[in-house]
């Protein structure tokens, strides 16, 4: 068919629909939102799971996080005034058998948190105090924002020096920069070198502010100096005694592919050697590898909604193309008699339908591109607009056009003329 | 599809038989018939309802195929033509006019009247020019944007007779085409069919009519399928500034031939 033909049809097609505007429109609806879910849902199932993927990731992909837990019987049981003390939780002899014996590890990193407020002149607050080494800022692919993180010789001369993360810094310091000013730990002066950015500030400037972490890490040597293994910790109304040895390890595995490995290694070492469930494991691998299969389950899933949504649609659309045909059988037999080939008939009620599919695929392109920029904006969630989904989500309501719209325009094409010409 | 010379007929039935099956029953709407519409000639058909006069205006018009027999368009058979090559033809060598005018009403006048040429496979470079031209023939060059809807049915029933001459048809064929309309109207219309004759176009048309039929050059009158009478009516294209009122019609014949079966 000619160019002008082709085009003749098309407008052709949009007069005869433009005769039913309201019938047109609702018929579009159908592939609107079918469409437009379909972009808008997977907007915001991208951006999420990219959320998710970029925490995890964060962790260290090539990293095992051991932590303390206490173990859940005490909670039961210790209601008690008197003052007694729980033992739990990872131990130096852990970190030493990681450390001695497990292939495949690059750094090990223990970390003990210290239960000490944190003030600086009348301002104070209780972030999570952290003793550890100077490559615990490597290993967890953490950023400074100012100044340095602790260094080897902080460690030889157990120095009084600590980093504070942003939060802390900016409620500590609103003012200055606290580089240099020295801040109380418990009972002890530390003299402030650098500040290192929160995780969730790290992230992105995008990234709407949640919770941010107020940390702050001393030297390890400084924390085993100075504070031993049993410490005090407040809680309403009782005071509890704790003995923990490391608070954490951050085990650094060298090469990826032996993560799941050193995992399962390490819970079967700390399975031995515990007699309670004191501890727990994250392997942020293995939470991403979860977090691919969550995102391709929920891929299927919004892909089956989205073809029974379009399905939906064309099913719509086919039976309004099937009234429209049946409502215009003489306009199919005055064109016959006038000498359109039946080709010329498919064509054009083929024509209209995909002008039909394709009007609501636009529309539907248009809202899809819109209600993820809304979610982002009301719900502050994050939201990603591949570029593929909105092509994928156009050419299927086109292709639906075509689909559905056959069977109709070959009803309308096959139709006896004689009959048409005599149907009122 | 050439142009056959001038002593072919326009249409030419031999032994055209058509049967329906009507439920159990099978009904011979044509039986047997044959005849050579001439290059030139105004005919109109007549009989009573259910004498096959329909069934021979669709065959004549090549939307439905005889069961027996042979048809020929300015000598092509249209027996050995597929669906696409029939439909070819009907956009090429004939012209129609609806009793209901039939035209598209999403379509305006000017592209209602190019309707046929549209479906050509190979359409002329003029057409839009030729329908302009019959658009200012019929009266309505001014509406050339206007939609069927807002125009009254004389005005529809000139669009159509603009739009069965767009393709320089070998045959126009009408069907009852002034019998929606009131009789001053249905006056201006057989004036333009006369006027069409007078040109040399070969017309047959449908009618019930006896007064309609007057106009024409010769009259067929069918019953059961089979011809019963052709008449030839005595007057000249000067005739079609008269009209004879339908009891003086008697009078107007001076030949009557009577025909069973075949001519």
């Amino acid at each position: 068919m000619k160019q002008g033909a082709l085009w003749r049809t098309v407008k052709l097609g949009v007069s005869s629909l433009l005769l039913h505007k309201l019938r047109s429109a609702l018929t579009t609806m159908g592939v609107l939102f079918g469409v437009s879910s379909v972009i808008a849902m997977l907007a915001i199932g991208e951006g999420a799971s990219a959320e998710a993927q970029e925490q995890i990731r964060l962790l260290g992909s090539n990293n095992i996080i051991l932590r303390s837990v206490k173990p859940r019987e005490d909670f039961a049981t210790g209601s008690g005034q008197t003052t007694r003390v729980v033992a739990y939780g990872l131990l130096e002899d852990d970190l030493e058998r990681i450390e001695k014996t497990f292939p495949g590890v690059a750094r090990v990193v223990p970390v003990r948190e210290i239960y000490e407020e944190v003030r600086f002149g009348d301002r104070a607050m209780n972030p999570r105090v952290m003793a550890t080494l100077p490559v615990y800022r490597e290993v967890t692919n953490r950023v400074m924002y100012e100044g340095r993180f602790l260094s080897d010789q902080d460690m030889e001369r157990v120095a009084n020096v600590c980093v504070l993360s942003d939060t802390v810094a900016n409620y500590l310091f609103p003012v200055d920069s606290p580089l240099g000013k020295t801040v109380k730990i418990g009972a002890d002066y530390y003299t402030v070198v650098g500040v290192l950015l929160s995780r969730v500030r790290q992230q992105s400037d995008a990234a709407p502010a949640g919770k941010s972490t107020a940390e702050v890490f001393i030297p390890l040597e400084t924390g085993r100096k100075w504070y031993g293994t049993m410490q005090v910790k407040m809680r309403a109304g009782s005071r509890e005694m704790e003995e923990v040895e490391l608070h954490e390890i951050v085990v650094e595995v060298a090469d990826p592919k032996h993560v799941p490995m050193v995992a399962a290694a390490s819970r079967e070492m700390l399975r031995r050697n515990h007699k309670q469930a004191d501890y727990e494991d994250i392997v942020p691998l293995e939470l991403l590898l979860r977090a691919e299969e969550t995102k391709r389950i929920f891929n299927i899933v919004l892909g089956s909604i989205a073809s029974i949504s379009l399905l939906v649609g064309g099913i719509g659309i086919m039976n309004v193309m099937l009234a429209t045909v049946t409502e215009r059988t003489r306009e199919i037999g005055i064109r016959r008699a006038l000498g359109a080939k039946r080709r010329h008939i498919v064509t054009q009620f083929l024509v209209e339908t995909v002008v039909l599919s394709v009007g609501g695929g636009l529309f539907g392109v248009a809202l899809g591109l819109l209600v993820p920029a809304l979610v982002e904006h009301f719900a502050e969630m994050r939201t990603i607009i591949t570029p593929s989904a909105p092509i994928v989500a156009f050419a299927i309501s086109a292709g639906i056009g075509v689909v559905f719209g056959i069977y109709p325009a070959w009803r309308a094409a096959t139709m006896d003329p004689v009959e048409a010409l005599r149907h009122e | 599809m050439g142009q056959a010379n001038s002593d072919t007929p326009v249409a030419e039935l031999v032994d055209v038989t058509r049967v329906y099956r009507m439920g159990g029953n099978t009904v011979r709407a044509l039986d047997g018939f044959s005849h050579a519409f001439g290059r030139g000639e105004y005919w109109a058909i007549m009989g009573s309802s259910g004498s096959g006069k329909s069934t021979l205006l669709n065959v004549l018009a090549c939307i439905d195929r005889p069961t027996r027999g042979v048809y020929k368009v300015d000598g092509i058979d249209t027996g050995k033509l597929d669906d696409d090559e029939l439909s070819e033809l009907r956009s090429r060598k004939l012209g129609f006019v609806f009793q209901a005018y039939n035209l598209i009403p999403q379509l305006d006048v000017l592209e209602n009247i190019m309707t046929p040429l549209f479906y050509q496979d190979d359409p002329p470079a003029d057409g839009e020019a030729r329908a302009r031209k019959l658009a200012e023939r019929v009266g309505l060059a001014q509406r050339l944007d206007h939609r069927p809807m807002q125009l009254s049915g004389g005005q529809q029933q000139r669009v159509a007779i603009a739009r069965s001459l767009v393709n320089q048809p070998a045959l126009i064929l009408a069907d009852e085409a002034t019998g929606n309309l009131d009789s001053a109207t249905a006056l201006e219309i057989l004036a333009l069919f006369d006027e069409l004759h007078a040109e040399g176009r070969t017309i047959v048309m449908v009618t019930h009519e006896a007064d309609v039929g007057e106009r024409a050059q010769h009259v067929m009158r069918l019953k059961d399928g089979r011809i019963e009478s052709i008449i030839r009516n005595q007057h000249t294209s000067e005739r079609s500034e008269y009209y004879a009122p339908a009891s003086t019609a008697q009078d107007a014949r001076d030949e009557q031939i009577a025909h069973r079966g075949d001519l």
